[in-house]
């Protein structure tokens, strides 16, 4: 049985999983049943002064009939008053000593209100603090969340004075809204941060009412950009995670944030160098018992693979990503379609010439002649079901198929295409050794 | 949409066999559609209508659009999508059977693009020059027909000897897929399209010498004539109604009741249709009986499943031998035991009577469902077997002012065909016109 456990720059917790700092975190009752749930930490919806809300927060982007694909929030920081909120921490602290509790903050950049709020955070009984950077409405407007993690300078400013007076390790969370996210994180680094959370939301508008021509979220017929988050983004966060990870001058112990929704994805980040995950969006979709499925489908995973340990496959993916000129020119894969399984869409073969290489092809197909119904009873039999119809496998000209995995891609019956490997014969050879050669 | 019927209890005795989806579970159900190249849907529905790019276009909440596209390719895809035998077109040919999966529910969803899309035909006003053509016959051949010749330009007047147009669409389909006031909705959107109308009796009141004289073309869409008599004793007695007379009449009469015992004689998708009519219409025991056995028996699978779950009693290798009279009326059916004797030349076993092997079935009503006879005679065009003889791709007959479509040519198939019939004749007509004014 694989060990969950993870003690991430210091701060222990029963496993990697934590609610990342929104409205699933937004009060001790919530944290509380998480905890209960099964999640490992929790990261406080953000405490600052004191803000008032709009009403109609969200939008999302739903796909193919999927609920949710993306969503979308005008929300901002806590509008609780702190002391409510730094008592319930202390209570939270007390009921579950051994679960993570971070707060997260956000405060004007005044160097007096940040050590007051990390004092009074500590002394509740927070077990860290993340330093919101990335909130990117609203809040930046004011100068604060993305406004300050979009200028290297500001975040190293202000993470100094927070390192001023912490007891307790410091998260810096980042905003993927920035052309190079390496250097707001080796910002970080230099002002002392003991960890790094990414990413935060990304600036969007999900969609517009055609009807009414409103964006949404509709605010009394008006909109405002918001911040983007779900299953979408994971790709996004995965691609920054990596940037981090493998510069080192920006790397620090790092939280993964950005479309997790199940186990699969928390592997992912895991591979790619995160020690804890964070989650908002699917917990918000189908509350907080998908923290069971996490827990009991990464541990099975772990047990499969021989893994015992959080750290036992940690970072285990980030030497496998390169540059392109790295790429080795001569590994060839080739589309193989099995005629056994080919039900006949023929989507390979429109992907194929219209939006790749042109290398799959049919027989020739009969004429088209005039179509009657089926009135007899063999007719009829004739015209359900059956094998595919030879003229409607497609085959692929091996000598023309430049491996582009598209025709795989789009197949939608599972290991009908493959790809396989050609032996070229030739060795290795990346675009780098041959323009030095 | 609100539903009506002519015969309003009709409503009730007759629920839609295959219900309408609501808005999310088209989406979701269009979602699911693969959107195949070159469908294998496409190439088997007769009218060929572009099937995956319908359902795309419902799936993106283009209903408009998507109505247009089945409109085009089949101007009754209403009516088409309540009666076609999807199992053995569309349906059956979709690729998810291939793939362990349920194919994609096309009919439901054409009756979902048609009901929700609102599309309207704007067709040019007919010039000087424009072809002018009569279509004989009101029925599915002769709307398919008119229509298409109205969208490009045509004069055309449709003439029906019934009180109201639609053929056996109107008349003559199982009320629970598809009710005559769905009919006339189709008919009312071609007239809209400036199609005439008009009630009238070719070769009766108005000669076919008359069409000719003011008439460019005539589209011959008459469909088949009476259902066949048994040819036995007692056939015409009060109490046999045949099967389509049985269907109109309780589609059209409110107080219509078939009895307590219904005997259907016949094996065809028809017969089905009148069982389990007289089923819903209170028949208390209904017998279907047949000479042959299930596996000779030309009705879909899907007929004769859907009757077994109505009720619907089968009697196998039994064939009439008289209609036995109580009181001047049909009172019972005198049938003899059968036996299948080997293939004959068409493929289809022969049967010979079993001797001795009479026995009499009580019954209030029997409904004889074998098929009907041609109409073609009068016509003076080619006949080939006993019906119209044309150039299938055309539609041309052996005159060629006279082209010809749907169950007078094809002998009696489904709506679809006789749409596909008259559309390819309007083409053909078109065409021929064209070469004809230069």
């Amino acid at each position: 049985m694989a060990d969950l456990s993870s003690t991430f720059a210091g701060i222990r917790s029963p496993n990697p999983f934590w609610l990342a700092s929104g409205p699933p975190t937004n009060c001790g009752e919530q944290i509380q049943r998480a905890f209960e749930a099964g999640w490992g930490g929790a990261v406080w919806k953000t405490l600052g002064d004191p803000i008032v809300n709009v009403s109609s927060r969200y939008s999302s982007v739903d796909w193919n009939g999927q609920r949710m694909m993306g969503l979308n929030n005008i929300e901002l920081i806590t509008d609780r008053p702190l002391e409510t909120n730094l008592r319930e921490i202390t209570e939270v602290k007390k009921r579950f000593p051994q679960h993570a509790v971070i707060a997260s903050i956000m405060v004007d950049s005044n160097r007096e209100a940040w050590h007051t709020i990390v004092k009074r955070c500590e002394d509740a009984g927070a077990d860290g603090l993340e330093l919101n950077f990335g909130c990117p409405h609203g809040m930046s407007e004011r100068g604060m969340g993305s406004a300050v993690g979009q200028v290297p300078d500001y975040a190293c400013m202000i993470t100094e004075w927070v390192k001023e007076v912490a007891r307790t390790p410091v998260l810096v969370k980042l905003t993927p809204n920035v052309t190079d996210i390496r250097m707001v994180a080796r910002a970080a680094k230099r002002a002392g941060a003991d960890a790094l959370s990414a990413i935060n939301t990304i600036n969007s508008i999900t969609g517009i009412d055609l009807d009414t021509l409103t964006p949404r979220p509709n605010v009394g017929g008006m909109s405002s950009h918001g911040g983007y988050c779900g299953p979408a983004v994971k790709p996004i966060a995965l691609h920054l995670i990596q940037q981090i990870a493998a510069d080192p001058q920006a790397v620090l112990p790092l939280s993964g944030i950005g479309g997790i929704s199940g186990w699969r994805e928390a592997a992912e980040f895991i591979l790619l160098g995160c020690g804890t995950v964070q989650v908002c969006t699917a917990a918000m979709h189908h509350g907080y018992r998908i923290v069971e499925d996490m827990i009991d489908g990464l541990s099975n995973w772990m047990d499969d693979k021989g893994f015992r340990t959080i750290e036992d496959f940690r970072g285990l993916s980030v030497p496998k990503i390169t540059e392109w000129k790295h790429l080795d020119l001569n590994y060839k894969i080739v589309a193989r379609i099995n005629r056994e399984t080919c039900i006949g869409c023929d989507l390979c073969y429109i992907a194929c010439w219209d939006g790749a290489h042109q290398c799959i092809h049919f027989d020739a197909r009969p004429p088209a002649g005039i179509t009657v119904t089926p009135v007899s009873r063999p007719e009829a039999l004739r015209a359900t079901g059956g094998p595919t119809p030879p003229a409607r496998i497609p085959h692929v000209d091996e000598t023309e198929c430049v491996g582009c995995n598209l025709c795989w891609l789009v197949c939608p019956v599972e290991n009908c295409i493959s790809m396989a490997k050609i032996d070229t014969g030739a060795p290795p050879q990346s675009w780098a050794q041959r323009t030095e050669a | 949409m609100t539903a009506s019927s002519v015969v309003p209890a009709n409503l009730e005795r007759f629920p839609d066999l295959h219900p309408a989806l609501d808005s999310q579970s088209a989406v979701a159900e269009a979602n699911r559609c693969l959107f195949c190249y070159d469908a294998p849907c496409t190439a088997a529905c007769p009218t060929h209508i572009d099937v995956p790019r319908f359902i795309r276009k419902i799936g993106s909440g283009n209903l408009r659009g998507s109505a247009l596209t089945i409109l085009d390719a089949n101007i009754l895809g209403l009516s088409c999508s309540r009666v076609c035998p999807v199992d053995v077109l569309c349906e059956g040919s979709c690729v998810m059977h291939r793939y362990n999966k349920k194919p994609i529910e096309i009919g439901r969803l054409q009756r979902y693009a048609i009901e929700h899309g609102k599309a309207s035909i704007a067709c040019p006003a007919p010039g000087d020059a424009a072809l002018n053509v009569a279509c004989v016959g009101g029925g599915p051949a002769s709307l398919s027909c008119a229509a298409e010749l109205r969208r490009h330009g045509a004069r055309v007047t449709v003439f029906d000897n019934r009180p109201l147009p639609g053929g056996l669409n109107t008349y003559g389909v199982a009320e629970y897929k598809l009710r005559p006031t769905d009919s006339l909705r189709e008919v009312e959107m071609i007239r809209a399209m400036g199609v005439e109308f008009r009630q009238a009796e070719i070769g009766g009141a108005i000669p076919l010498s008359q069409l000719e004289a003011e008439f460019d073309f005539i589209f011959i869409g008459v469909g088949l004539g009476a259902m066949d008599r048994l040819g036995i004793p007692g056939d015409q007695l009060p109490g046999v109604i045949d099967a389509l007379r049985f269907i109109e009449r309780y589609k059209t009469q409110p107080s219509f009741a078939p009895g307590r015992t219904v005997i259907v004689i016949g094996g065809g998708n028809t017969a089905i249709d009148a069982a389990n009519a007289a089923v819903r219409l209170g028949a208390q025991d209904v017998h279907l009986f047949y000479r042959r056995t299930p596996n000779e028996m030309p009705a879909f699978p899907f007929e004769y499943d859907h009757a077994k779950i109505e009720g619907v009693r089968f009697h196998w290798l039994a064939k009439p031998i008289a209609v036995v009279e109580v009181a001047g009326r049909a009172a019972a059916v005198r049938f003899a035991n059968t036996r299948l004797t080997g293939p004959a030349g068409d493929g289809r076993q022969t049967i010979e009577v079993i001797p001795d092997s009479e026995y009499e079935v009580a019954c209030d009503t029997v409904i004889p469902a074998l098929g009907q006879s041609r109409l073609t005679s009068t016509l003076h065009l080619e006949i080939n077997g006993s019906s119209v003889a044309v150039d299938r791709p055309t539609g041309r007959t052996s005159n060629p002012k006279y082209y010809a479509g749907g169950d007078c040519v094809n002998g009696g198939r489904e709506v679809v065909d006789a749409v596909a019939d008259g559309k390819r004749a309007a083409l053909g007509m078109l065409s021929n016109g064209m070469a004809k004014h230069g």
